[in-house]
């Protein structure tokens, strides 16, 4: 059938499986909104704030479903608001089709009202990008859109829509929802080297990261773990992956991992690591880093093996194919003193432990946790209360940990909580500082507006938490810009914006709170009063290997 | 630290130059030579390029330029598997103290003459980049005015094509 390029857009989303977008309208999309407009029996439209919460609300939505999310922004400031959003994708693999409006093709390079080159803006931080020249090549470049953002490793794609294409006219003929590159194991000669690597393995440690949910790989992993009596660890991003309390569960590992998890990782003798980039917050100093350890590395993504570290085997290929074809060549093997060695780290971790009575940013997490539902999404900011959330969150549901790990976009957290709870279809929960909520609270009204259950814990000691522990650790306390100190009264901000909210204090307090915000319509703020001098702990300091982690901090 | 020629086909398509080139720049490969033109199809365009780095560095950037969807092909183009060559033009001053020198080098190094004036000439010389390098070198006791050199280009040995190579 004859139709205008908006309509061929809305159609080609909706026929790739699509029902859900985050977006903004302005003068150079308005004809794909009118396209929305017709459409919203089938596809439903987020209005935000502004782009940028767009952006990682469809981000948000991609890592809770797994499924491809769609941002939509003008021209110009439009499409320049999604490039943090964009980019945050990019750093940890999310599947993202950002679709912006541009001037007509016949204005292009004119500098004209709100045009802007966004192809080559965010070139570096897309997979690939997309300028529609005819509206012949519209449906299929979207097709590929989707294909590309969820095939190998994901990651987001952008599409740039002249006014004029939106408005031209061709046929259109529907298409299946376009299927990802088929994935394929490791070549069968590397995955025999790494066999015999780990069949004479004395203290392996297994460690995974974003790329095994993204491969669904979880099965494997347990799998490979229980046949040869290993550990198991994490990044940032693999946290959720498998319920936090395993028993073979240590904890995310790295510069504020887990005592036991980042112990385990130093002293073992084979690392086998799967989909994971070995970022320098994992590693710490990289000439120190698990010098006794051969490392078997798996990925997808070709370039990630040998970036970093110098991994003795690498494989290129499907984490969860690999793995399938691995583990029949594994032996089951006990290791007894290994478990002793590891039962020891876990030990000395819960030595450690902060058990201080009060609200503190661990009780407060431990607090939250009781409150979680099993598939309820826990979405995060960047910062100290960041790290307490890796740290001490549990969660027994995949894709459940929602953070920018890689870029660490301060501000991210509320528009992915929005994204999340459409992606869950139920409450989501935003625990945030108030330096990062700071940032982006706009996204407040839209929660509000779409009547959107979130509950957000802002952890908040008037000061930009993590800066200061910088500061005090390694710039003689020097704490330049990092105190806020706001007059904000977040309750009655809530308040303002429609929604609902309280300060607490203590550990009474915030279960009371707690109770009230999970039954909630809306979204519902709670201001968690916390001292401004606690740390993140334990703490790899920059540039340093485990043999200078600090545990516990002795500051006057 | 080691010279690498590196040869890619791409997509013939808009702004695909830029993809490549951005992505040097980004992750700072030092890149000494490019050349780019249209191929046998219209449908693509190649690529070649040297590379100055370690052998990881090379495979770091072969493995980056995989994950770009433009890029069809990659071979690294060693001395053994292929033919290269460069096209050089050199600009020196006219003079008639040096003049009889300057062509004995030319004549020596097959160096043809292509413009010539009262205060200047052009020397165009064909061959591989260590000759053009020892041309320069030889050039420089004299005045050079200006130095336009093309990048490699290089080609396999043999029947074998980059587009067989294809298998994205």
């Amino acid at each position: 059938m004859m139709l205008s390029g908006s309509d061929i857009l809305v159609k080609t989303l909706i026929e790739q499986g699509c029902d859900t977008v985050f977006g903004y309208p302005g003068g150079q999309i308005l004809n794909v909104y009118d396209s929305l407009y017709t459409h919203q029996d089938k596809i439903n439209h987020v209005l935000t704030a502004h782009e940028q919460g767009a952006a990682h609300a469809a981000d948000g939505y991609a890592r809770t479903t797994g499924k491809v999310g769609v941002v939509i922004s003008t021209s110009g400031p439009g499409a320049t608001n999604l490039v943090t959003g964009i980019a945050t994708a990019y750093l940890d693999s999310i599947p993202l089709v950002a679709i912006c409006g541009n001037v007509p093709t016949t204005q292009i390079g004119s500098d004209s009202f709100q045009e802007i080159d966004i192809t080559g803006v965010t070139l570096p931080i897309t997979k690939h990008n997309y300028f529609v020249s005819s509206v012949e090549q519209l449906a299929d470049t979207i097709r590929d859109a989707f294909r590309l953002a969820k095939s190998g490793r994901p990651g987001p794609v952008l599409i740039d829509v002249p006014k004029d294409i939106q408005i031209a006219r061709c046929e259109y003929f529907p298409e299946e929802p376009a299927t990802m590159d088929a994935p394929c194991a490791a070549k069968d000669i590397r995955i025999e080297e790494a066999a015999e690597y780990i069949n004479s393995a004395e203290r392996p440690y297994v460690y995974f990261g974003g790329g095994l949910i993204s491969a669904a790989a979880q099965d494997e992993l347990l799998d490979l773990a229980e046949r040869i009596d290993a550990p198991l660890g994490c990044s940032l991003m693999g946290l959720s992956a498998i319920p936090t309390a395993h028993p073979r569960f240590l904890g995310m590992q790295g510069m504020h991992g887990h005592y036991a998890s980042s112990m385990a990782m130093h002293n073992a003798d084979l690392i086998i690591a799967l989909g994971v980039r070995f970022n320098d917050r994992v590693t710490g100093n990289r000439a120190r880093f698990a010098t006794k350890a051969k490392i078997i590395h798996i990925d997808t993504d070709g370039s990630e093996l040998g970036k970093t570290v110098n991994a003795t085997c690498r494989l290129r290929g499907d984490v969860k194919l690999t793995l399938q074809k691995l583990l029949p060549m594994l032996k089951e093997n006990a290791k007894p003193q290994w478990m002793e060695m590891i039962a020891a780290f876990r030990k000395e971790e819960n030595e450690y432990l902060d058990d201080r009575k009060g609200l503190t940013p661990r009780s407060a997490v431990l607090a939250v946790n009781r409150y979680l539902g099993e598939n309820t999404a826990v979405c995060t900011d960047v910062g100290q209360h960041q790290m307490w959330s890796a740290q001490n969150l549990v969660f027994r549901t995949p894709r459940r940990f929602v953070s920018s790990g890689g870029l660490g976009t301060m501000g991210f957290g509320l528009g992915a909580a929005i994204g999340a709870a459409y992606g869950t279809g139920e409450r989501s929960v935003l625990i945030t500082g108030d330096g990062s909520f700071g940032m982006c609270l706009n996204e407040l009204a839209t929660a509000v507006s779409y009547n959107i259950p979130i509950v957000v814990v802002i952890m908040n000691n008037g000061v930009l938490g993590m800066v200061r522990q910088w500061q005090t650790l390694f710039y003689d306390k020097h704490y330049s810009n990092s105190i806020l100190d706001r007059k904000t009264d977040f309750p009655a901000l809530a308040r303002a914006f429609g929604a609902d909210g309280e300060a607490v204090s203590t550990p009474d307090e915030l279960d009371k709170a707690l109770e009230r915000a999970f039954s909630a319509n809306g979204p519902y703020v709670i201001d968690c009063r916390i001292d401004k001098d606690e740390f993140v702990l334990p703490m790899l300091p920059p540039g340093g290997s485990m043999d200078d982690i600090i545990v516990k901090l002795e500051v006057e | 630290m080691n010279r690498y020629t590196v040869a890619v086909l791409v997509r013939n398509e808009f702004g695909v130059l830029n993809r490549v080139t951005s992505m040097f720049r980004r992750r700072q490969f030092n890149i000494s030579a490019l050349t780019a033109s249209e191929t046998e199809s219209g449908e693509y365009s190649r690529i070649t390029f040297s590379f100055d780095g370690e052998e990881e560095n090379k495979q770091q950037l072969i493995n980056q330029l995989y994950k770009l969807p433009d890029v069809c092909s990659i071979k690294e183009l060693t001395r053994d598997n292929s033919v290269s060559c460069e096209l050089m033009m050199i600009k020196m001053k006219n003079d008639a103290r040096d003049r009889a020198d300057i062509h004995a080098a030319a004549e020596a190094f097959g160096a043809e003459t292509i413009d010539y004036s009262r205060d200047s000439f052009v020397l165009r010389l064909i061959g591989d980049s260590a000759k053009m390098d020892d041309f320069i070198m030889l050039m420089s006791d004299f005045t050079i005015l200006e130095i336009c050199r093309t990048g490699t280009a290089s080609i396999e040995r043999g029947s074998a094509t980059l587009r067989q190579a294809m298998t994205l």
